[in-house]
């Protein structure tokens, strides 16, 4: 009864979510142990909280926080020429909208024509 | 517990409870807003009961026919007829019951949720008329076991749905996008009903499963699939009929968004029933398996890569719906083109369906929680645009909780519900066809990316100074939350039991095209 409710089988192996929990907690502890056996020198309430920007003040503001805009930037501009091709077919235009949906319509009834 | 009347009469009441709730919505309003909250809140409770009444008959006793108009199911097809089922039936069989349960109880949750976010609002009336009717729709097109039903419910859900697309007009950018939907569904429909016309002419039948006992697979009931299965891919948003998604996801109501993905999925559900029901082994396999793989596999990348530069987390949230749907796609596709082959479709096919119909149902689950965190965001900042925001997790804690748990499920991250039916499709697919399954793993991965850049940017940081008020949002808006929370997990954790008890019996049914005639021209199973 245990297998039927905790024991996925996927066809060629199986999954047991439970068993994988357990794991984590394992080494949750062991990485909270480790965690516990550092540095002891740390005190709340005292300037070691704050973060060190090469000596410079803590911008205030929400300067801090690295926007949306910002992230991925590296692997956007690596993938550019794939990006340019796939936005400009987002055009926005309901006649491409209608076109894409027609030639699609119309290359399936070919392939089921076809293909017997 | 429940009356035997109820249970009986559950497929007529349960599109009949929302149809009146809808229409007697406006007038409770009359009354107060307290009266129209309990008005929608019951109509929806009651309609998702019987929804789950419903499915938990049909997984208890097989197939239920509900015939209106007559005594008894086994007049399904009255003797003077000439073998031809006149009336309106109803046929809910596994897979119909699993596609009730997706809707019960993402409407259910929905509902909840929007009892707060839409409170202060103008014109709540028509907006819950609208909503009650797209759930009607929803309904109606998993039940019916009649084609020209099936467009008929379509067309409440559509038209609803683009009403409620529009209905928070901001500068004309809502009403554009509800114009590119409502122009799309009409095309798509006016094709679905040249289809139905081709069955009639041909014949003589509106009854899925009487067209399905007669069919040739004449070159006309080859032009009748394509309009189907053309017209629904395009419904569920698969890539390169998607453009709509973004545009009408980002642009409706965040509750409503919720309910346009278990909408989408109505849409799949037709398409699998016209492939497997309708035509089956009758068609090229093979071929339009194929076509369904090339159309899930374009989803899955094409939605993800177009989701990671978006800046409008519902316009993101609303590619990434699409990249999911490839999912799906793929995983009954590859159930599809291996249909006519038993060994195969023993080995993995079967598996690979189940894997593609427990994503639909983990799909509705997360993508829904998923778009309702977003609503809740832009409850309290009035602002979809990720580029301003930042440091909410100070103050919106449940919300990020739940945003968590929905952006694990969806990237397939263990042990939460997406990792489980991510997993059957990767092993089973990977048994048809390596290469897919690797690009299924790598949009994972990229799913992670995207959803990891969403979480910084809406939750982590120092507070913003223009959110230093913010607070947490309203108990009912967590409330449905919460609901589509648990349900990830519980689905995570007991992944077995979802699959064994309602996703299995799903596949099965959908593949067994024999059963299915059987069932409804004997009036039951």
């Amino acid at each position: 009864m245990a297998d039927i409710l905790l024991v996925l089988d996927t066809g060629t192996g199986f999954w047991n979510p439970v068993a994988w929990i357990l794991g984590a907690a394992v080494a949750g502890a062991i990485a909270l142990l480790l965690y516990a056996l550092g540095e002891r020198g740390y005190k709340e309430g005292t300037p070691q909280e704050e973060p060190f920007l090469s000596g410079n003040p803590e911008p205030g503001g929400g300067l801090l926080h690295v926007r949306a805009g910002n992230l991925y930037w590296g692997f956007l501009d690596a993938m550019g020429g794939y990006y340019e091709r796939l936005v400009s077919l987002h055009t926005g235009d309901l006649h491409d909208y209608v076109l894409w949906y027609m030639g699609i319509s119309a290359l399936f009834l070919v392939a089921v024509v076809v293909f017997r | 517990m429940i009356p035997q009347f109820v249970v009986e009469h559950s497929p007529a009441l349960m599109v009949v409870v929302p149809l009146l709730a809808a229409f007697v919505a406006p007038f409770s309003g009359k009354v107060s807003h307290a009266a129209r909250a309990v008005l929608v809140g019951g109509a929806m409770g009651i309609t998702s009961l019987l929804a789950l009444v419903l499915a938990s008959d049909v997984y208890a006793h097989g197939t239920r026919i509900y015939v209106f108009g007559a005594g008894s199911a086994a007049l399904a097809v009255p003797p003077d007829s000439g073998g031809i089922p006149v009336r309106i039936v109803f046929a809910v069989d596994q897979m119909g019951a699993l596609m009730l349960v997706i809707a019960a109880v993402s409407s259910l949750s929905v509902i909840v949720y929007s009892l707060a976010s839409e409170r202060g609002h103008s014109g709540l009336g028509n907006f819950y008329t609208l909503f009650l009717l797209m759930v009607t729709g929803i309904l109606g097109m998993v039940s019916t076991g009649d084609v020209f039903n099936f467009f008929v419910f379509l067309e409440i859900l559509s038209i609803a749905s683009a009403g409620l697309v529009a209905f928070r007009i901001d500068g004309g950018p809502a009403v554009e996008a509800a114009i590119k939907y409502f122009v799309l569904s009409t095309l798509g429909a006016f094709a679905i009903l040249i289809a139905i016309g081709i069955y009639y002419g041909e014949y003589n039948a509106l009854n899925m499963a009487l067209i399905a006992q007669r069919m040739q697979f004449t070159l006309l009931d080859k032009v009748a699939l394509a309009l189907f299965v053309a017209a629904l891919a395009m419904k569920c948003g698969a890539v390169p009929m998607h453009f709509w998604t973004p545009d009408a996801y980002s642009m409706a109501p965040s509750s409503v968004t919720a309910l346009l993905v278990v909408a989408s999925q109505a849409s799949l559900y037709g398409l699998f029933r016209v492939v497997f029901s309708l035509y089956g082994v009758v068609l090229n396999a093979a071929c339009v398996g194929w076509f369904v793989i090339v159309l899930g596999v374009l989803s899955m990348v094409v939605g993800v890569t177009m989701a990671i530069p978006q800046k409008n987390v519902k316009r993101l949230m609303a590619y990434h719906a699409i990249s999911q749907t490839g999912y799906m796609l793929l995983g009954v596709g590859v159930g599809l083109a291996v249909l006519g082959n038993r060994p195969f479709l023993e080995a993995f096919g079967y598996m690979a369906m189940e894997g593609g119909l427990f994503h639909i149902i983990n799909h509705a689950m997360y993508k829904g929680l998923l778009f309702l965190t977003a609503g809740a965001i832009f409850y309290r900042v009035g602002t979809y645009d990720l580029n301003r925001m930042g440091g909410l997790g100070h103050s919106m804690k449940w919300t990020m909780v739940f945003f968590i748990i929905g952006a694990l499920a969806i990237a397939g991250i263990p042990p939460f519900n997406g990792f489980a039916s991510k997993l059957m499709i990767y092993e089973s697919v990977f048994a048809f066809n390596p290469a897919l399954s690797v690009i299924a793993m790598v949009v994972s991965i990229l799913t992670l990316a995207s959803f990891v850049k969403v979480f910084h940017s809406i939750f982590m940081g120092p507070v913003l100074p223009e959110y230093r008020d913010v607070e947490e949002v309203p108990l009912p808006m967590l409330a449905g939350m919460g609901i589509l929370a648990l349900v990830v997990v519980f689905f995570g954790l007991f992944p077995s039991l979802v699959v064994d008890t309602l996703v299995a019996p799903a596949a099965h049914a959908l593949a067994d095209r024999g059963m299915y005639i059987a069932a409804v021209l004997s009036g039951g199973a």
